[in-house]
């Protein structure tokens, strides 16, 4: 049981993390993550959706037929982003209509699709759970990070607008990074997502590489003969 | 290449360093004439591009782990530097050279794998990137004969401090594009300074225009890439501006304003980001004239090269598949 929560967030936050290895829900991940405070809003409602997604695609498992099991995936997830929208108009209004047609979006997030197919299907409710929330975070962090740089490159602040999520007294949270910014719209604008995208992937590729190289070095046979046997039968 | 016969070959010596010198030497012209009629800030900007790219190349290179010496050597961040250093307006302070350089020779060069490898023209992404970026900044143009002396730009150039409203306007193609109910000839009756103006774009024009001829002629580049795209943004021209010539530049204005020679014969000439075939590069270039009649008739920004050399660069390797050229004796 140890291991399995291991193995999933492991696989989750890092090693299939679905940013930035099975670059699943793109769309979004670019298009609102020009503040921190509109990626967390979208960060937070899909994890929602998706733990809430893993777990009923869990509970049904073995009532759907294997047939329809896909079409049966598309209305359970579509009808929780209906909530998670209803939800957002009644608590952050004003953040609704900042991330506008997004939210709605959630529903096509192949990350969400994929989840229920490849994991929650087959493997019991607690284990979706744990497995919907270890991508959602792992999605969320990325989402968070990527907003954080935009906001900080663009603007010059961090945390601006945080009212809109967590109430009026957030409003202080903002931090001004650069005095006398005069903003670089560059990274604010489409292009900046998909620039600063493609660093973080970099980045997550070098620190694997890093990895698996001082791994190969630890693996390698302490003697220092470089003799390999080819021939006859190693005993 | 079409009288290339079997092995073995006699060595010409073009090589990148002697190339790169031979470029250099032919945007002295224009070099001088933008001097000439705008102020020293193109000077400035020269001299910043190529020495923030020397070093942003010799830091990118460590960190590459490659050969300094030898890459530094072949030229290639230095006419960088210098077509981008060109192609932004005199008026542009340190961080916007900065920020354009950075991108041209980091983003643009070096993550696709450095010289012979970047699918873009290094200069016009830099260049691209800051016109998204800093649309106010990158327009604004002084008007022709008025401009700082060397202490004023050098002080504007490092602080942005100086009186820069007296001295600076539009450029005539955005003049063109926005009449706001006028015929050309009303605007420019109306503007004697866009007219000096357009003057001076003129020479400065013709100036590039007689680098590039030179550098044509010693066989640097073939003539298939500019004359096709100076020929089809003729045409182009031609075409809408004798049906509505009151609302449309004829010819003579889109070949001699903005930044068309410039373009024609130091940018989409580069080897390595253009199509390679000489029928390829005869496709390339009518892209590159018609987009540039495009953009700058219908699009946002007030000229055009870079968008257009970026979006037939994006298309180059196509155009090499279609225009292969076929070896003796092969079929199809």
């Amino acid at each position: 049981m140890q291991v399995e929560t291991r193995h999933i967030l492991h696989q989750g936050l890092w090693q299939s993390n679905p940013a930035l290895v099975q670059l699943l829900g793109l769309c979004p991940l670019l298009a609102v993550t020009n503040s921190v405070a509109n990626a967390l809003g979208l960060a937070i409602v899909t994890t929602l959706v998706l733990v809430a997604s893993n777990a009923l695609v869990s509970l049904t498992r073995n009532k759907v037929n294997k047939d329809v099991r896909l079409p049966t995936f598309v209305m359970i997830i579509a009808a929780l982003v209906t909530v998670a929208e209803l939800l957002m108009q009644a608590l952050t209004y004003e953040l609704y209509q900042i991330l506008g047609i997004f939210i709605p979006l959630i529903v096509t997030n192949c990350a969400i699709l994929g989840r229920a197919e490849a994991y929650a299907c087959k493997n019991s409710l607690a284990l979706s759970i744990l497995d919907g929330l270890a991508m959602g975070v792992g999605f969320s962090l990325v989402l968070v990070l990527l907003g954080a740089m935009r906001e900080v490159l663009g603007q010059g602040t961090l945390f601006t607008d945080m009212h809109l999520l967590f109430g009026e007294s957030a409003r202080l949270w903002e931090l001004t990074i650069i005095d006398d910014y005069r903003g670089f719209l560059f990274a604010i604008l489409p292009p900046g997502a998909f620039i600063g995208m493609g660093l973080l992937i970099a980045m997550k590729n070098v620190i694997d590489h890093r990895q698996a190289m001082s791994q190969l070095s630890l693996d390698e046979p302490s003697s220092k003969s470089r003799r390999v046997r080819v021939t006859g039968i190693i005993t | 290449m079409m009288a290339l016969f079997s092995s073995p070959h006699l060595h010409g010596g073009n090589h990148s360093q002697r190339l790169m010198l031979l470029v250099l030497a032919a945007a002295v012209p224009g070099l001088v004439a933008q001097i000439y009629w705008f102020g020293f800030g193109t000077l400035l900007n020269v001299i910043w591009a190529i020495t923030l790219g020397l070093a942003l190349e010799a830091s990118v290179l460590l960190m590459r782990k490659r050969p300094l010496g030898f890459f530094l050597k072949d030229g290639s961040v230095i006419v960088t530097g210098l077509l981008l250093a060109l192609a932004l307006p005199p008026m542009a302070p340190w961080w916007l050279v900065s920020v354009a350089t950075l991108f041209a020779v980091v983003f643009a060069k070096h993550l696709y794998g450095g010289l012979g490898n970047n699918p873009f023209n290094p200069a016009m992404a830099g260049y691209a990137i800051c016109l998204i970026a800093f649309p106010t900044s990158m327009t604004l143009w002084t008007s022709s004969g008025e401009y700082f002396n060397l202490p004023d730009q050098w002080l504007w150039f490092w602080t942005e401090q100086g009186n820069v409203d007296a001295i600076t306007q539009a450029t005539p193609l955005d003049a063109m594009k926005h009449l706001q109910g006028n015929t050309i000839k009303e605007m420019l009756a109306a503007n004697p300074t866009i007219v000096n103006y357009a003057d001076a774009m003129f020479w400065i024009n013709l100036a590039y225009l007689a680098g590039g001829l030179g550098l044509m002629l010693l066989k640097v580049f073939t003539w298939h890439a500019p004359v096709a795209m100076l020929s089809s943004l003729s045409i182009m021209a031609f075409l809408f501006g004798t049906g509505e010539p009151d609302l449309y530049a004829g010819p003579s204005e889109h070949l001699l304003l903005g930044a068309t020679m410039l373009g024609a014969f130091f940018i989409i000439t580069d080897p390595v980001s253009s199509a390679t075939s000489r029928s390829g590069k005869l496709v390339f270039g009518v892209g590159i004239g018609v987009l540039i009649y495009i953009i700058r008739t219908w699009g946002a920004y007030p000229d055009a090269v870079a968008f257009a050399v970026l979006l037939m660069n994006l298309c180059a390797p196509l155009i090499d598949q279609y225009t292969k050229p076929k070896a003796y004796g092969q079929q199809h």
